[in-house]
């Protein structure tokens, strides 16, 4: 009698589980299928620039009521999602290669750059008081071990008067892929040969020395806690957490702190060379221009040249539109350098090169 | 024990009412008909679990297959991970698992073992609720929240006391295990980690597996003249000892696939590395690190690859224990 009683009431319960599924799969339904037609445009894309591309998704949403809804993950992710069309459009911290670009199944990509970010080396050394004074040959010989002391002499050549103690260098990298490990690899290839056929540019490389570091967070909390150590780590996160940046020597000779101002003044050099005919998948690195801070880089929007759907892809550009105006001013409070002025001309007008509704 | 007891109870039962009564009673014709409506439900819920484990397995192997047959055992015994020139090999982080996990084992199951026969054993009945509530609870904090901890406590405390204490008061210091500069995220802080959110789980079975032990057992001892120790010791554990080892392996199985709270401590290097001062890497720390970045088809395939590894060390390392187990068992009887 009691196993049938148990037998029963198991059965009651499956079926009330069954029941509770059933509904629950159907209210998902309703709620994706509203979802889906009040968002406008489907993006995805770098974490990098999430905080400010978010103010801008928002800030657009409530002036203009149009909804879009970007997933940050990853560039990466971002690239594979727009070459399969699964989303609108893309966002990178790192140009895709060719061969990426060959493999879209939409046809052209173009490269917008949006705005800029910046990676600060930071360090731990109490005893120096005065922010660290440090060359693109320094931090490379530094990241591949051959300067393995804080008072070596090439070090203090370009510290005079700064008292650098006795102490093991220790590095702290990025342990997870990311466009601030591809920025900082990036101006260490063009600045040190030796790190340029080594460790080579990428979003993950194989470091030398070092520790890693998961996110920011992850770079930044050891560099805290550890006294001897130097990493790397985005402006607005070092800023965000008052961490010691050095002040970096630029392809004119001057040390340059990372500020708004100068990772702006970075593209400006850069902007002057690029035509219109060009494609905008350009590096700034130790760019030249005397206030240049050299480890700068563009974020890019990734779209389609042809987007065969014209309601969308006239969404996309009037909101591209927005960007290179209103946009531009909203990035220098959540520390990202807004373009130079005349470049966001530039690409306002390279917008008009996105064919909309065009029929194949 | 007393389960099949049970089983056999019932079963005769059931099939005799069947066949006197079956026209007669709708009750019971309802039933059997329910008998098999469940028995096809719980046939179905046990068989899509193997059939899951096979899809995931066969999923992840197709997707790894490129690596594996681009690098071949190579990817097994390389200490190699270069992205930038796309060569793959996952040797530092196979042992890196095994040793972070086998290692945290070590710590956390003795005192697994001290808190659930303290609990089961010697805790008078108010204190034994609330602590082996306390120990649960370590079970439901996200591993997230243990990793930032381990960052801002642990890391220093390691760093500044533990590391100087054992390479310099004990003298160890000059062995492979426990050489080399103490820098806090290490093989070391990953284990400690796991071996305290593995600690509930070995304790909370254990404690449960002690508790089942029947009176008698424990009256035919103390009859013997035995103390309470030599009680425990016995002919509690030695009852208990198979549901203990399930225990362990359930802690280990955990420690073997915990991603996150490694990966922010392990230091994340690809080298092996005797010394637990050293940084390490894991499986499934190089996935959780690198798998949203990877654009390369050749290192998504890596990556997929570790999986497929990690896939296969756990269940390596899960048939041994089991084996250990039918061993013990076999020793209790």
């Amino acid at each position: 009698m009691r196993f049938r009683a148990l037998s029963a009431l198991a059965i009651v319960t499956i079926a009330a589980c069954g029941g509770g599924d059933a509904k629950s799969g159907d209210s998902t339904v309703a709620s994706s299928a509203t979802s889906s037609s009040s968002v406008d445009l489907n993006g995805a894309g770098a974490t990098f620039p999430y905080p400010l591309y978010s103010k801008w998704f928002s800030d657009y949403a409530t002036n203009l009521s149009i909804k879009i809804n970007y997933q940050s993950i990853g560039s990466g992710g971002g690239i594979k999602q727009l070459s399969e069309q699964t989303v609108d459009f893309g966002a990178s911290d790192g140009p895709m290669t060719d061969e990426e670009l060959s493999g879209a199944k939409g046809g052209t990509v173009l490269h917008f750059p949006t705005v800029l970010g910046a990676d600060v080396v930071t360090y731990n050394l109490p005893e120096v008081t005065v922010p660290l004074r440090l060359t693109g040959a320094v931090v490379a010989e530094i990241f591949l071990g051959k300067i393995t002391k804080w008072n070596d002499p090439r070090l203090a050549a370009e510290n005079p008067g700064v008292a650098l103690p006795e102490k093991d260098i220790l590095v702290v990298h990025r342990s997870d892929g990311s466009g601030t490990t591809y920025i900082f690899t990036d101006y260490l290839s063009a600045v040190s040969p030796a790190w340029a056929a080594g460790p080579g540019k990428g979003k993950s490389v194989q470091w030398p020395v070092g520790l890693g570091g998961k996110g920011n967070e992850g770079v930044a909390g050891t560099v805290k806690q550890t006294p001897g150590t130097i990493g790397y780590v985005e402006l607005a996160y070092a800023n965000q957490n008052k961490l010691p940046a050095a002040h970096i020597k630029n392809a004119s000779g001057a040390y340059i702190a990372p500020t708004i101002e100068t990772i702006t003044a970075a593209a400006d050099g850069s902007a002057a060379q690029m035509g219109p005919e060009s494609d905008y998948r350009v590096s700034i690195v130790n760019a030249p221009g005397a206030n240049a801070y050299p480890i700068s880089s563009f974020t890019w929007l990734l779209v389609y040249q042809r987007q065969g759907d014209a309601v969308k892809g006239q969404k996309l550009v009037d909101f591209m539109r927005w960007m290179y105006g209103d946009g531009q001013s909203s990035a220098s409070a959540l520390a990202y350098a807004p373009l130079p002025a005349a470049l966001a001309t530039q690409l306002t007008a390279r917008l008009a090169t996105i064919q909309v509704g065009a029929t194949p | 024990m007393s389960q099949p007891t049970h089983g056999a109870v019932v079963e005769p039962a059931a099939p005799g009412g069947r066949s006197t009564t079956a026209q007669a009673d709708d009750a019971i014709a309802g039933s059997s008909r329910g008998d098999g409506v469940y028995r096809f439900l719980t046939t179905a819920a046990a068989w899509a679990i193997p059939l899951l484990l096979g899809l995931i397995t066969l999923e992840v192997v197709l997707a790894a297959w490129p690596a594996f047959e681009t690098f071949g055992l190579s990817f097994l015994t390389s200490s190699e991970w270069d992205e930038v020139r796309g060569v793959f090999g996952a040797a530092p982080m196979i042992y890196g698992t095994v040793v972070s996990s086998v290692l945290a084992l070590v710590l956390a199951t003795p005192l697994a073992l001290g808190v659930a026969i303290f609990l089961s054993e010697f805790a008078p009945s108010w204190l034994r609720t609330p602590v082996a509530f306390l120990v649960d609870l370590l079970a439901a904090i996200p591993s997230v929240v243990y990793g930032l901890w381990g960052i801002f406590v642990l890391l220093p405390f390691l760093r500044e006391t533990v590391m100087p204490f054992l390479a310099g008061t004990l003298g160890l210091g000059n062995t492979p295990f426990f050489s080399g500069p103490a820098y806090g995220p290490s093989m070391l802080a990953a284990a400690v980690i796991l071996a305290i959110m593995i600690l509930p789980y070995i304790s909370a079975v254990s404690r449960e597996v002690l508790m089942a032990v029947p009176r008698s057992q424990r009256e035919a001892a103390m009859a013997l003249g035995a103390t309470k120790w030599e009680m425990i010791r016995d002919a509690v554990i030695p009852y208990a000892r198979s549901g203990i080892v399930g225990g362990i392996i359930l802690g280990l199985g955990r420690a073997l696939g915990e991603t996150m709270a490694v990966t922010m401590l392990i230091g994340n290097r690809h080298e092996i590395s005797s010394s637990l001062f050293a940084p390490g890497y894991t499986l499934a720390s190089v996935i959780a690190n690198e798998f949203a970045e990877a654009t390369g088809a050749l290192h998504t395939s890596a990556l997929m690859a570790c999986g497929a590894v990690l896939l296969g060390v756990t269940l390596l390392v899960n048939a041994i224990a089991r084996w250990l187990v039918w061993q013990v068992a076999r020793e209790g009887r």
